[in-house]
């Protein structure tokens, strides 16, 4: 039951980091090969607070979406201001990671490559409750104005700008929210793990993260929730598979983009299916 | 003269060794519907670009009631009251008819992202207000019962007219048309006179009209701005245009090789 039970932790704190992404990707409409290194500063900063510190979860989980906020800036505001040129930011993240990754190689208070670790504090309380607000928070930003202006900036940036809307700032809002998400996501993973490492925030889990939102569907919350959820799984779900384990996953993802191209919830979400499904029936 | 909305003065761009507009100058009288017209590749849409900011003129200056628009960003431009539509249309494709016309005026509220994030229904409520208005707007333009449809599955005339209802949410005082009437029968083009004339009319916008559709300038501008190869060839009203020897020429002429010249 505990092993189960840790699983599913795992998966909703992964859950919360591909939020993060999606509203990035799927409604901004830009590609982050980059964002496990703002799990990884939610991670280490908060790690670094309850290891170094004591300091209260609460307080170290807010530090870490903070400094995943932050960090996000100092990324963002240079790259995203080449407004029409997206593609500088991709490359940018990409490099920022390495970067991160080695900088907690070294840095005196991270215990460098061979991890740091913690207290197991992230119970189910603490995750599950993390995931709804966290949802309920993107829901929100999604439903209102915003949500609006980030898909208008992913279907045309120059159509967007042209109907008032500020590029440069509505991006990198949506690249601080993505990035604060993220942030928490890496604080709960740090304690429900006990243990960080460098590794851990690397391009092989940026690449899963922007897995997990184009298979779940670009311009979708609930498909990449779904599909993140799966992904979280699998990997436990075929153990017995052993070394087919990987090939098996990167199976399931070519399957679901040769069929469904557009992701499991391409541009709608579960609650618009059972709209369409109940006008149907009536 | 005096009351101009739209004053380009000396405007040049040029594209490596291209000048694709070339000390262009010429203003848009307030209420009235100046056309601009020339072959293709003239210049005209580099025009449209320079004074939307797309691009940055190589020089020149360009004045929206009196203040310069070269150093603006694009939605800065929107903001003093400039909106304008593509030559080749560009809606936001997956959204549905409403949401594009409602973009410009979401744009527009006051909302901050805090309290998108905390406030939720509240929220949704302005944006109930603005769907009003932006469904509004598309029945001036008869365009109401596509709104729920997704902007890419209308057919090409109507995504014309989806496109100038995102404009008029931007709720401008100049509005730009880049060859509002490319693609469109006879009949549909005839229909789109009464439409842009009633748009000035109700929308109480000054407008520039690109066109190849010569009849269609013709009958509802009151002035008319030639272009050819990136400079001002002519300029005056319909009359004086179509008189003009050098218009004929370059530009009327070919048209109406075979026929009869007035
Ligand atoms: N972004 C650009 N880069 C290079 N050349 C351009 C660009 N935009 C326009 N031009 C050139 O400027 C000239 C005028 O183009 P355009 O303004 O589109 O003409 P029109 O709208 O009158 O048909 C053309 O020769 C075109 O090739
Ligand atoms: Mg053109």
């Amino acid at each position: 039951m505990d092993y189960i039970l840790n699983i599913v932790l795992l998966a909703c704190i992964n859950m919360i980091a591909v939020a993060g992404l999606a509203i990035f990707t799927g409604f901004t409409g830009l590609f982050s090969l980059g964002h496990a290194a703002f799990v990884g500063i939610g991670a280490y900063t908060s790690g670094v607070l309850t290891y170094h510190w004591n300091l209260p979860f609460i307080w170290a989980i807010s530090a870490g979406m903070a400094a995943a906020g932050a960090s996000s800036l100092i990324i963002g505001i240079p790259t995203l201001r080449a407004k029409l040129r997206s593609d500088y930011f991709a490359i940018a993240i990409l490099g920022f990671g390495e970067a991160l990754r080695v900088s907690l190689e070294n840095l005196p208070w991270t215990n460098g490559a061979r991890g740091l670790s913690l207290d197991e504090l992230s119970g189910p309380v603490w995750v599950i409750g993390a995931l709804v607000i966290c949802l309920f928070l993107t829901h929100n930003l999604l439903i209102s104005r915003f949500g609006s202006l980030f898909a208008a900036v992913r279907e045309d940036p120059v159509a967007a700008e042209m109907a008032g809307i500020n590029l440069f700032r509505t991006r990198l809002l949506s690249l601080v929210v993505s990035a604060a998400l993220c942030g928490v996501s890496g604080a709960l993973l740090a304690h429900r793990l006990a243990f960080i490492q460098p590794v851990m925030f690397t391009l092989t889990q940026s690449t899963q993260l922007l897995a997990s939102v184009i298979a779940g569907g670009m311009g979708s919350i609930s498909g990449p929730m779904i599909v993140a959820f799966i992904f979280s799984l699998l990997p436990e779900a075929l153990r017995g598979l052993n070394m087919w384990r990987l090939p098996a996953y990167g199976l399931l993802l070519v399957l679901i983009m040769t069929y469904r191209p557009q992701g499991i919830m391409g541009y709608q979400e579960l609650t618009d299916i059972f709209r369409k499904a109940r006008k149907r029936f009536k | 003269m005096n009351d101009s909305l739209l004053e380009v003065r000396d405007v040049t761009r040029s594209f490596g060794g291209i000048r694709a507009v070339d000390a262009l100058s010429f203003d848009a009288e307030r209420g009235k519907i100046t056309g601009l017209i020339g072959p293709n590749g003239a210049g005209k849409t580099t025009v449209f670009n320079l004074i939307t900011a797309v691009y940055r003129p190589t020089s020149g200056s360009i004045r929206f009631e009196g203040v310069d628009l070269t150093r603006k960003r694009p939605d800065e431009i929107v903001r003093c009251g400039v909106a304008r539509t593509f030559q080749n249309i560009r809606l936001f494709k997956r959204m549905s008819c409403l949401e594009n016309v409602m973009t410009p005026l979401l744009a527009r509220v006051a909302c901050g992202p805090l309290r998108a994030l905390f406030c939720g229904p509240s929220v949704r409520n302005e944006k109930r207000a603005v769907q009003e208005k932006a469904y509004s707007i598309m029945e001036a333009l008869d365009i109401a019962d596509v709104a729920d449809r997704n902007a890419f599955t209308l057919p090409y005339g109507q995504q014309r007219k989806l496109e100038v209802a995102r404009a008029l949410a931007c709720a401008p005082k100049l509005l730009l048309l880049d060859e509002p009437a490319a693609g469109m029968n006879d009949a549909e083009t005839e229909e789109l006179a009464g439409t842009i004339e009633k748009v000035r009319r109700n929308f109480d916008v000054t407008i520039i009209l690109i066109e190849h559709h010569i009849s269609l300038v013709m009958s509802i501008c009151t002035y008319i701005v030639v272009m050819d190869r990136g400079a001002l060839l002519a300029s005056g009203t319909p009359r004086e245009v179509r008189e003009d020897e050098r218009v004929v020429e370059a530009y009327l002429g070919r048209r109406r090789t075979g026929g009869k010249r007035s």
